[in-house]
Formats: C-alpha cells, structure tokens, sequence
C-alpha cells in the first residue's frame, strides 16, 4: 500500500452508512467506496470495479470481500486483492473520530 | 522430506507464471512442499490462468474468473512469493541473481525459465505505428488483456479480419463472431490447420467453418493494413482488398527467449535443454513449456508441458534423479471453433508401403483417415466424428497391431464399444489432453477418498480444460468408485456459506426461530461468518417463510432490491410500472410518455413480458420518476413473480374460447411481487394458437373448448428452451388462480436457491407435482394455500418507499463515472476547516 500523500478528509458522519451496506464518496479526484462492516469495522476501497467500472458500493459485502454487482467479481476488503482474478482495487486507511466522522487518509491525490 | 525452516530453504526463482511455469511450481510442491523457497515472476499482471480457455472468454460462453487455475490465496497458502505485472529483464549466472524491471535483485540456487511465446509478427505493412505499438485495430491473441482489449474494442466494430487458419486463427475468428458481424480469415497456406491436416481434411474443416458464417480465404498473402488512423481493410498479395476494422493476428507463435539469449544462454529456436530440462551447459538453471527446445523439437500445445514439468520436478526435488524427458508424441484432440479435430502423428503416407484408410462423408463435415504401416498405427486425421479417438490415440501410442478389418478402427460393425470402456483403458492413457491428466490419476483420487465426479475434477483438474473430455472423466470415476461416486456434497447445500440442503437449513431456522439473514450466519455458517454470496438466498427463504415476520436486514438484498430498479451495465436502472396481463389506458401512456420526458429518460422499450422499460435511470432520480409515475412497481428485477404476459382472448380475437386477459390480470394481481428462488413468468392464453407462449413459461395456462382451462408448469423460452408440461386441466378461472397460487408456493419451498421451475419440475418429476399440487397426496395443499394467502395479504407496493427512504443514502449514487463526481465532493481537512471559519 502507498502513503506518499498523508492527506486526510473528513467524509461525514459514520451513520450516514447503513449496517453492512457501503456507501460513495468523492474525496479528492477519486471515488471511494466506504463499507461499514456488521461487526462495526470500517473499509475504504476504491468505488470503481476494474473488470468493466461497475459500482462497488452498490455490492453486497461481507466481513471479508465485496461482490460487485455487475458480475461478481469479488474482492478482498482489506488488501484490495480480488478472489476471482479480476485486478486488484486500491484501499484506503479509514477510521472514525472522536465525533462519529469517518476519516479517510493517504495515497490520494 | 526437508522439514527445514523457510529461511534455510534452497531459493527457486521461476521466471513466467503462465501455465507450464505454474504447473511445475504445482508439481514440486506436491513431491516436497518444503524443500525450497519459491518466488515466481510473471509479466502479466494477474494470477495464473488457463490461456486455452481465452478462446471461450472470446466467444462469451465462459467468464474471465472461470479461467483462473490459481489465484492469489493460493501463492500466499504455499507462501510463493509473487511478482506479478513485473518483467525480469537480465539474469546475472555469475552471481546467481535475476534482476527485474520493478528494480529488485533476487538471489536464487536454482532458476527455472518458463517464458513460454508470443505472438508472430509477420512482415505486414502497415501493422506498427511509431512509437504506438500495434496499429489502432490490430491485435495479437496470447494474453488475456489481448483478449480483453479485443473484446472491448470488437464491440463497437463491425468487420473482423483474422490472419492465420491454424488453431489460433480457427478460435478467433469464431469468438469474434460473437461481438462483430462479419469475419474473415485468411490463411497463407492452402488448407486450414495445414501442421496438423492434410488437405482433404482441411477442406473439410473449411467447409464447416464456412458454415458458421465464417468466410474463408485461403492461400491469402496478407501485405498490408489499409488505413492511417484506425483500420479499414487489409490487402492481399494478388491485390485483393478486404475491408474490415478489426484485424486479429494469429499467423504462429515464437518462443520467448529475449531473456535467455540477453543472458548469454544456450538458444537456438528456443533455449536449449537436456533430457531433465536442464539449460544446455549450465548446473542450476532449467526451462520448461514452450520457450524450451528439446532435441531440436519445441512445442506447442500444452500437453508437452505437463510431461515435462513432471520430468523437472522429478529431478529438481531429488525423488527421481533419473527422471528422463524424451518428447511427446503430439496427438491432439481439440475442439477447434465447434468441430470436433484429432490428429496425431503422421498425417500423410510417407513410404510407398504406409497404407491408408480413408473415410469421407462431406455432407455431415466428416473426414477421417488412418495411416498403418506394418500393422500399426502411424497417424490418423479426423474431422467432424471423433468418436474413436480413445481409442485410435491408444494403438497410435502403444502401437497395438491393427484388427484385419480395418474399418472396425473407424466403425462399430456391431463389435465393441464405441469408446474403450474404462476398465479397458490402460492406467498411463491420457484422458484429459488439456491438463494432461491420465486415467491413472483419476483412479488414485478416488482411491484417496474423494468420491464426486466435482471433487475429482477440482483435485485432477481433469475436465477443466475444454471440456471435451467430461463424460470419460465421469465414467473412470464411476468405474474407479465402483459405484459409490458421492454428489458433491456442496452442490446440494442451498447456499454456498451455510453446509446445509434446503429442507435441513429450513428446519434449522424454524427451530431456532432466525427471522434475520444475520441470525442464520451466527448460528449455522461455519463459525458464524458472514458469506455475501449467501446473503440474497437467505433473504429470499427467509422472506417465504416468516413473511410480515421476517426481519429485513436491507444490506442482505442485492442491489435491485435495495432501490426496487434493475441495475445496468453503466449503474444506471431501469423502471418499469405495473402492467397487468399486458393492458393499459391511453391516460397511462400518456403520463409515462411525460415522465419519460421529463426525466430525459434515454431509451424506451416494450418488454418482452408485455411492459414499457425506462432505461437509463440514475439512482438519485429513481424517487422522483416514480412519483410522477405514480402506478405500482412492475417487478421487473427481482428473483420473484415478474408479469402475466396474455393474448387478446376471446374478447375480440376470433379464434377466442377464453377471456385470457380477464385471467392474467386476476393473476397478476393475486400474485404479484411473490418471492421465490428464480424469476417467475407466467402466460395466459385464449386458444390453443397461444399467441401469449403459455407453454413457454413458469406457469402458462391454455383456454380450450368447453370452458376448460390446461395449466402448463416448468415451461422456459430464455437461455434454456423446454416447453412446460401439462399439470392439470380445470373448469374454471378460479381453479386456475388456485392451482397457479399452489404451485407457486410449492416451488417456493422446494426449488434451490436460483433453480427455475424448468430444471425443478423435471427434478422432482411432473407426476410427483401433479400429485401434491393437484390431488393433495401429501395433504399438503391447505397449508400451501394459505402460505400463499398470507404472502397476498402483506403485500405492498415496494415504490412506496420513495417518499419514506428505509436506510440514510438509499438512493444516494454509486457511481459518478462518466460525469464525476455528483456525490458532494469533500475538500481536505484543512480546507474544510478554513472554509468553516
Ligand atoms: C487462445 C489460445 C488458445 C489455445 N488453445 C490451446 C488448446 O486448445 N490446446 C492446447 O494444447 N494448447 C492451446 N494453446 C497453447 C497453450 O496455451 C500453450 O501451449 C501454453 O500456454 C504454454 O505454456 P507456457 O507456460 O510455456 O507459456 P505461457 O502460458 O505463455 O506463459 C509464459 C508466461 O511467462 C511470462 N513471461 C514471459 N517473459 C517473462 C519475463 N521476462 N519475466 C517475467 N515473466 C515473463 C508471460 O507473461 C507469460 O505469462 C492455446 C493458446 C492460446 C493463446
Ligand atoms: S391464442 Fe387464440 S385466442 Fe389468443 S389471440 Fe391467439 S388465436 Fe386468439
Ligand atoms: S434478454 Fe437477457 S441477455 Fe438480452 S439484454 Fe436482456 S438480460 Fe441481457
Ligand atoms: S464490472 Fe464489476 S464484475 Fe464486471
């Protein structure tokens, strides 16, 4: 994983996410999906499917990966490695603040 | 075995990652798992996958992630290190260490090169552009990005031309069919597959390739690419101009040996080896697949490999120092662009003493011929009929003297079987040509406890190359199994992360009340984890059984399900209102026609299923379009009752005997939004003539005379065709309503998770149907009636929840690609802190 930029962005608060579902965000240039796990944790990948574009935070997901909806095509939430060969995603350090705000950083441009 | 600790082991470096280089990997680690430190490099930048089946990713009948052999787990479960996407560029033999264009420097004790071929170039004009690599339109077919960039680009194309009729060609030029509407191919030489055939049998192949629409040139001397930015035609040597946008070359392969020859290594047509694979002249550093050249031969087909990545980790493991390489006879089975072609070993007579058979019946595309020299088979050819190939492969490799009658090779004269059987068959004959998998494996995996035809494939990879071999496969396992083979265990499970058949899961949720998707995965998924392919089975099942119960969790409903639209292929959706039996008011259309209107909708479209599409809705706009619309969901996207498709009926069509439309629309509307474990489509028909395809549908019900009604069930007209079977004939509409609701909801609780009523009325057996569903033999019929009643009391319309959304975001948009981003774009922390000053 890259850091050059430790950049962060506050994206807004954690519940604008639904238990286990994902949600979009434009944070700098890129887009970036942020899934909030069922067990509370948080995940930030990059929003746009690499096999044909499709929008991963429209997928379903699980502790582990997320199937995109288009094809299913899945990838690992935590190394952005997908388990079906398709390329891998870009993941992003995410955590939440004191107030409840997702806190995205580094890697972005 | 070495039970040495990771650091001490010796260090293998294995340069290419494709299929010979893998299967070596593969092969050592089956003799010696520990024995060395293993780190691969692979140009591509992916895992490792089966190139042979790029040929089917081309043709659109198999999914990029079906070809994977092995993914990135699996190089961390044997801790390989990978280095995909990254090229090794010089090998430095003096101190051991190959260097590599991501910068790194890896010290190895042995080194195996497997950088396999790429694609020839054969001196066109016009087939580079400076400084830009291929012309715009032109492509190689070696890797899947080639194929990836060829499909991408072919879409939006119209006119193919391939160059080169030998496999390659053959496979190209029939996938490009799928995706541009006419193809050409022009072979240089003057019949197809001219290495492996001889000419009649390549007329022959010509003739049934030309058949599938494929236009063939042969003796065709391409010279150049027509076109200064993109392509518009090619032009043959004889003058000839052929126009097209696409051109696929395909004119052979040679093998990769930059690496070697930049490293001062022995190569001549490909890098030198001795009978253990070992690069001529040196100690540690060794060459597989088909940059390897062996006794003056290189290969290239895949078999080859397997034998030789055997003989290499025989050797490289120390289990057999004497392990020996000494060439493949090349025979090979192959389904080139959908016709069956075997050839192995010579395919012409070459003394005046090599006697041949022939056999020829053009009409059906068949030809094949069998060359025997002093009693024993020396080569055969066939096209089109291959059903004696096990067994011509076997005298052609052990060569068994011949029976007198020789057309007993090519014919069943009321002898033997067909194929050898599998006792017959010897233990070393090879069954699967593409993995190179012999009989002999398959029996020790069944003997080693795996009993499914599914496990022997996944252990074997036997039948998970093209295929052609699947039905062998099956008999060895039975034969080896004597009997016992077991159903794959997983395949009976109703979804993949919970190890249990439906009737089992469904007993288990009742027992233990679970009323939510995250319930059934604490308390019955193998430690309790979450699997997201599971999540919508289990939403569907547990919707049917708990109905207003049911505790719905929205993140375990698929995305259409979540914001009540079909999802697109640009992230989009699609809407489509409610439609009962197909029949609308002048004052619908016309509000639809505004709405369409206001809301730019790009494209408007009947459904099949008798309905009006809105194509190309972005999600945000989803609320509003279907508050101006106003009319009830149409169902359009889920796994669930979708439409009742109905003709005119006796209403006003002359042949009329029943009011279909009447009955359609009282179905429709009794039944609509019903879950289940497929889509349901159902038809209503007023005559016989069946103007609607009733008998093509889920549920399809026929008016015939004397006020009779004929219900049809497990009918389909989709990817699967069957026409449906009669379930019961009844004297009224409210009979039909009745059994229609029964039978729904017995498929309901018995179907598996995605299996339509056409693969679920044949399983369980239209007669077991009739006699549940219709004469009640199970006494089951009022409980299914009132399931069905209850599911028709709660419904609601799911459009509904546009005014009230059910989660924060519902609606918000996944995907701002093309016009980024309209999703409130967040500035840095900073900035933002500024900005809040
Ligand atoms: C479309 C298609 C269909 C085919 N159909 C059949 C068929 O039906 N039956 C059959 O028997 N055969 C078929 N073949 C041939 C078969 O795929 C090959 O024989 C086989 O893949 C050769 O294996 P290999 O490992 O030697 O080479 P490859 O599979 O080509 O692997 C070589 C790998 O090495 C990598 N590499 C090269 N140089 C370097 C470097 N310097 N550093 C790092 N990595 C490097 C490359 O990126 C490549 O991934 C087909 C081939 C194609 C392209
Ligand atoms: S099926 Fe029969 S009743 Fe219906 S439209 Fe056709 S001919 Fe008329
Ligand atoms: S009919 Fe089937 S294959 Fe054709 S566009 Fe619709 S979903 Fe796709
Ligand atoms: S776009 Fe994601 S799987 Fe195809």
């Amino acid at each position: 994983m890259t850091t050059q930029s430790l950049a962060e962005y506050r994206l807004g608060p954690v519940d604008e996410i639904p238990v286990g579902e994902a949600r979009a965000y434009a944070v700098g240039g890129e887009m970036v999906a942020v899934f909030r796990l069922r067990d509370g944790g948080l995940r930030a990948v990059s929003a746009v499917c690499p096999h044909a574009g499709g929008p991963l935070a429209d997928g379903l997901a699980d502790q582990r990966v997320v199937v995109c909806p288009l094809h299913q095509h899945a990838f690992d939430l935590r190394t952005g490695c997908s388990t079906t060969g398709a390329p891998p995603i870009t993941v992003y350090p995410v955590r939440v603040d004191d107030d409840n705000t997702i806190i995205i950083s580094g890697g972005l441009p | 075995m070495h039970t040495s600790k990771p650091s001490e082991r010796e260090r293998l470096v294995v340069v290419g990652n494709g299929m010979a280089g893998a299967r070596t990997v593969e092969e050592i680690l089956q003799r010696d798992p520990d024995r060395y430190a293993i780190t691969m490099f692979g140009e591509e930048p992916h895992g490792n996958y089966n190139r042979i089946m790029l040929s089917n990713v081309l043709a659109g009948v198999e999914d990029e992630a079906g070809i994977f052999l092995n993914d990135l787990q699996w190089y961390a479960d044997n801790g390989i290190t990978l280095h995909a996407g990254c090229k090794v560029d010089k090998i430095d033999r003096k101190h051991k260490l190959v260097h590599a264009d991501d910068g790194t420097q890896t010290p190895y004790d042995k080194l195996i090169i497997a950088t396999g071929s790429t694609a020839f170039v054969p001196p066109i004009t016009g087939v580079h552009r400076p400084g830009r690599g291929y012309h715009q339109g032109v492509f190689a077919f070696r890797t899947l990005d080639d194929t990836r960039n060829m499909i991408r680009y072919a879409r939006d194309h119209e006119r193919a031309v391939v160059i080169g009729g030998g496999l390659l060609g053959l496979e190209a030029a029939r996938g490009l069919q799928q995706h541009v509407s006419h193809v050409t191919l022009i072979h240089a030489m003057g019949h197809l597959m001219n290495t492996q055939l001889d000419e009649p049998a390549g007329k022959t192949l010509q003739a049934s390739v030309e058949k599938l629409g494929i236009e063939v040139i042969c003796d065709g001397l391409t010279t150049e690419i027509l076109g200064k930015h993109a392509v518009t035609g090619v032009k043959l040597k004889n003058g000839r101009v052929i126009d097209c946008d696409v051109v696929v070359l395909a004119a052979g392969i040679r093998a990769n040996t930059e690496l070697a020859t930049t490293s001062g290594l022995s190569v001549e047509q490909g890098v030198v080896v001795d009978d253990q694979m070992r690069v001529a002249g040196e100690t540690d550093i060794y060459a597989v697949g088909e940059c390897a050249q062996h006794r003056g031969v290189t290969y290239g087909l895949v078999a080859p490999l397997w034998d030789q990545a055997r003989v290499l980790a025989d050797h490289i493991t120390g289990r057999n120092l004497d392990a020996a390489y000494h060439g493949s006879q090349v025979a090979t089975k192959l389904k080139v662009a959908g016709v069956d072609v075997a050839a192995m070993g010579l395919k012409e007579p070459e003394l005046d003493t090599d006697e041949t058979v022939t056999f020829a019946e053009p009409r059906r595309g068949v030809y094949q011929s069998l060359i025997i020299r002093d009693d024993r088979l020396v080569g055969a050819t066939l096209v089109g009929d291959v059903r004696k190939v096990a067994f011509l492969m076997q005298a052609f490799d052990r060569g068994l003297p011949l029976p007198e009658e020789r057309a007993g090779l090519l014919f069943d004269l009321g002898g033997p079987p067909a194929e050898v059987s599998a006792a017959e068959m010897a233990d070393d004959a090879q069954v699967c040509n593409c993995n190179g998998v012999c009989k002999g494996d398959i029996v020790e995996a069944v003997q080693c406890g795996v009993k499914s035809v599914s496990g022997v494939m996944d252990k074997t990879r036997a039948g998970k190359g093209c295929g052609s071999c699947k039905g062998l496969v099956q008999q060895i396992v039975e034969w080896a199994a004597g009997g016992e083979v077991e159903e794959d265990p997983a395949a009976s499970w109703y979804v993949p992360g919970v190890p249990m058949p439906k009737p089992e899961l469904m007993e288990a949720i009742r027992t233990h009340g679970l009323k939510s998707v995250s319930s059934v995965f604490a308390l019955l998924a193998p430690g309790g984890e979450e699997d997201a392919k599971s999540k919508m089975g289990l939403a569907s099942l547990l919707k049917m059984m708990w109905g207003a119960e049911y505790d719905d969790e929205r993140d375990a409903r698929f995305i259409n399900d979540r914001v009540h639209a079909n999802i697109q292929r640009d992230g989009t959706f699609s809407v489509v209102p409610q439609m009962k039996g197909g029949v609308t008011t002048p004052a619908q259309l016309k509000r639809i026609a505004e709405v369409a209107e206001k809301h730019d909708v790009p494209m408007v479209k009947l459904t099949g299923g008798q309905r009006i599409d809105l194509l190309g809705v972005p999600k945000e706009n989803l609320p509003q379009i279907w508050a101006d619309l106003d009319m009830p969901s149409g169902w359009a996207y889920g796994k669930s009752f979708r439409t009742v498709k109905t003709c005119v009926g006796s209403d006003f069509c002359r042949f009329g005997v029943g009011d279909s439309t009447a009955l359609g629309i009282a179905i429709e509307e009794r039944y609509q939004g019903l879950e289940g474990p497929g889509k349901m489509k159902l038809a209503v028909t007023g005559c016989p003539r069946n103007c609607a395809e009733a008998y093509v549908k889920d549920l399809g019900v026929v008016a015939i005379e004397g006020g009779k009604w004929e219900i049809y069930v497990g009918g389909a007209a989709g990817a699967h065709v069957r026409k449906g079977d009669l379930l019961a004939t009844v004297d009224s509409a409210d009979e039909v309503l009745t059994l229609t609701g029964r039978f729904l909801q017995y498929y309901r609780e018995n179907a598996n998770w995605l299996e339509r009523t056409y693969a679920f009325v044949p399983r369980i057996g239209i007669d077991v149907v009739r006699a549940i569903v219709v004469d009640d033999a199970e006494g089951i019929a009022d409980r299914l009636d009132a399931a069905v009643a209850e599911h028709v009391a709660t419904y609601r319309d799911p459009w509904q929840e546009r005014s009230t959304p059910v989660t924060p975001g519902q609606f918000r948009s996944s995907l701002p690609l093309t016009v980024l981003p309209q999703v409130p774009v967040r500035e840095p922390v900073a900035a933002a802190q500024e900005g809040r000053a």
